[in-house]
């Protein structure tokens, strides 16, 4: 009978060293605080009518932020709607954020190899197969990583993917963040398997749970899993324990289906607080550098706001602009009847 | 130049793309060691082996989105879905994303795959095997959506399809896979994506038909000309999306009569887009209503109600004689 102990590297409960570089620690650390502080500003903003409805990631940061540091810039991307941390790692600026909170943007900028966030559950699984396999099949030593929840175990697609990555080998790493909830539906009703990481098993890929709320396992265990993939050793399904503790979206009130005693438990095991505690042990970053690095966080995260807000409003026809390399002329003479409309 | 049916255009289409690009890959269920379950893709596998030609578990969602991956990654996919009836658990994987990436990335990414699918009845098939469900891909912005009625067109349109930028699916109309050969041309050669296909001159009444209902509309239109002394315009679509509006219109306000026919069910169909596109672009010139022949709005039925489901000479020529009469 296989056991599905959780990976730690910080705490009394560790199971494994410390093997992360010290400055990468500190990075880590650097952008947890600015994701904090980003979805902080952006639920503010949402409740001012400033953006849209926002998904926030408070609680999550460790699984987000430590999950992307352990790849490479030329690894692909496959993430979900609550996956902007993840991407700011991978090189989609805040501002970005922000104004695709504000509708304004792509979920994705510049160059970053990242699909746009998927929205619909789960269905983004199969595409980060194809990712991983394009790859390989023009000989890049790049792995692609999808970004999920609890809740896309559920979804056949997350089945399909898991199979078929296991049936090519696909160098792939399914990330899954178990944050207890898919919106209001615990886990327990989610699935009836003891945990979400044993779902490998069935499509011959490996799985190892994590706790998802240890940056330094998080990083680990996605290095790890990535060498694998690599080495031709196949994809693997990572299951992250971690908590939202926040709402689904500044839509929802999790206070109408979650005990607040669970929510209590967790904020004590709050990502970054736990990371900062460990850093200033090991005389790798005071308190006082903290709170300077929290300073600067929403001093610069103030500033992206403001460049956000600053933009001037979107061009109408715009729209028309990317769904073809060439619009057809039925396209063509909807654009301009808009055109027309507006003046 | 040989004179070759569908399925061997096809297949020399695709191995002449695989030959040529190494981005090209094909995927689906069965068609490697089997080559496909209408011999499509037969020899493929044994020459560009299973990296290229892969047999792929049997997940249609999977197939699509796989593909999609594959696309955006740098390769030129060539999904296979086995029967149109078996799109439906991929269609997800169409509407919300390979039809959408380009436009929800403002064009930084793109997904030029092509996803062919043998659809239509008339082989007396089992349930579920014969369906035409273009109008859910029509329906859906960012993807086109192409349709052969010949070999030529089959091979040239299978090329156009590889070079878009865009996703195609590309609907093989199963009736027509052997029946008839022509002569097709070897090595690349383009059919326009877009563009319809005059199939045959008419001055009295624009008939628009797409696939297996191409042959059925010519050969009412000798019918109607022989028996009835008018000339029918047959309108081969070809493309479905984007519909060609200016060759619709320029049909129709030369014969000031048009006909629409097609397998699927009525309500919804493609044909209720091209009389809306004959309304927008020859509504004045017009004698008599349009008329839709298509399939009934009912589930493709058991294959002994399919020669009473399917359009027919009897119900086309019904429709075009009252048409001409008006």
């Amino acid at each position: 009978m296989e056991t599905w102990p959780i990976y730690r590297v910080m705490g009394p409960d560790a199971n494994d060293e410390d093997r992360v570089p010290d400055p990468v620690k500190v990075k880590i650390y650097e952008d947890m605080v600015l994701l904090r502080t980003f979805d902080e500003k952006t639920i503010t903003l949402q409740r001012q009518g400033r953006v849209g409805t926002f998904p926030p990631s408070i609680g999550q940061e460790a699984s987000e932020i430590a999950s992307a540091h352990a790849l490479s810039k030329e690894d692909w991307l496959a993430p979900s709607y609550r996956d902007h941390g993840a991407l700011y790692v991978h090189g989609v600026p805040f501002e970005n954020v922000i104004l695709f909170a504000m509708g304004k943007a792509s979920s994705i900028s510049g160059q970053v190899r990242a699909l746009p966030t998927s929205i619909p559950i789960a269905t983004h699984l199969p595409h980060a197969v194809g990712l991983a396999w394009a790859a390989r099949r023009q000989g890049e030593a790049v792995v692609a990583m999808a970004y999920f929840g609890d809740g896309g175990t559920s979804e056949g697609d997350f089945h399909e993917a898991l199979n078929f990555a296991g049936v090519l080998k696909a160098p792939v790493i399914f990330f899954c963040q178990n944050n207890g909830w898919a919106i209001s539906v615990p886990v327990r009703w989610q699935t009836a398997s003891p945990t979400l990481a044993q779902k490998a098993l069935a499509y011959g890929v490996h799985g190892q749970r994590v706790d998802g709320n240890d940056a330094l396992a998080v990083y680990q265990a996605v290095k790890a899993a990535r060498e694998r993939a690599l080495a031709g050793e196949g994809p693997t399904l990572i299951e992250a324990l971690t908590y939202r503790l926040g709402p689904h979206t500044t839509a929802d009130d999790p206070s109408r289906y979650r005990p607040l005693e669970e929510w209590e438990v967790w904020r004590q095991r709050d990502p970054l607080v736990r990371l900062g505690r460990y850093l200033a042990e090991r005389g790798l970053l005071s308190e006082a550098e903290q709170a300077a690095i929290q300073e600067r966080a929403r001093a610069w995260i103030n500033r992206a706001v403001e460049a956000a807000e600053a933009t001037p409003p979107v061009d109408p026809t715009a729209m028309f602009r990317y769904l073809y390399a060439e619009p057809p002329p039925r396209l063509l003479a909807q654009m301009q009847a808009l055109q027309e409309e507006i003046g | 130049m040989a004179e070759i049916n569908m399925v061997t255009a096809i297949n020399q289409a695709l191995a002449e793309l695989l030959a040529s690009d190494p981005r090209v890959v094909l995927l689906g269920e069965d068609i490697g060691v089997n080559g496909g379950v209408f011999r499509v893709t037969e020899g493929l596998y044994e020459r560009f082996g299973r990296d290229r030609v892969m047999d792929t578990p049997l997940a249609e969602s999977g197939i699509l989105g796989a593909a999609i991956g594959m696309a955006v990654g740098g390769l030129r996919p060539i999904a296979e879905i086995q029967f149109m009836g078996f799109l439906y658990p991929g269609l997800d994987q169409l509407i919300s994303h390979a039809g959408r990436i380009r436009h929800r990335s403002l064009g930084a990414l793109s997904v030029p795959m092509v996803v062919r699918i043998p659809y239509g009845g008339g082989i007396r098939a089992p349930e579920q095997h014969a369906d035409s469900a273009e109008a859910y891909l029509v329906h859906t912005p960012g993807l086109k959506v192409v349709v052969p009625s010949t070999p030529y067109d089959a091979k040239g349109l299978l090329y156009a399809a590889l070079a878009q930028d865009s996703p195609v699916a590309f609907l093989e109309p199963i009736r027509l896979y052997r029946l008839g050969r022509m002569e097709v041309p070897e090595g690349p050669y383009q059919v326009p994506i877009g563009p319809s296909r005059v199939a045959r001159e008419g001055r009295d009444l624009s008939l628009f038909a797409w696939g297996a209902m191409v042959p059925l509309a010519l050969a009412c239109a000798e019918e109607i000309a022989r028996e009835d002394g008018a000339e029918v315009e047959v309108v081969d679509l070809r493309t479905l999306a984007p519909v060609d509006v200016e060759g619709i219109g320029r049909s129709v306000r030369k014969t000031g009569r048009a006909v629409v026919v097609h397998e699927a069910p009525m309500t919804g169909g493609v044909g209720a887009e091209v009389v809306a596109t004959i309304n927008e672009t020859a509504f004045w010139w017009l004698k008599a209503p349009v008329a839709r022949v298509t399939g009934f709005d009912l589930p493709y039925p058991p294959y002994a109600w399919e020669e009473f489901y399917l359009p027919g000479s009897k119900r086309l020529l019904k429709a075009l004689r009252e048409t001409l009469r008006e």
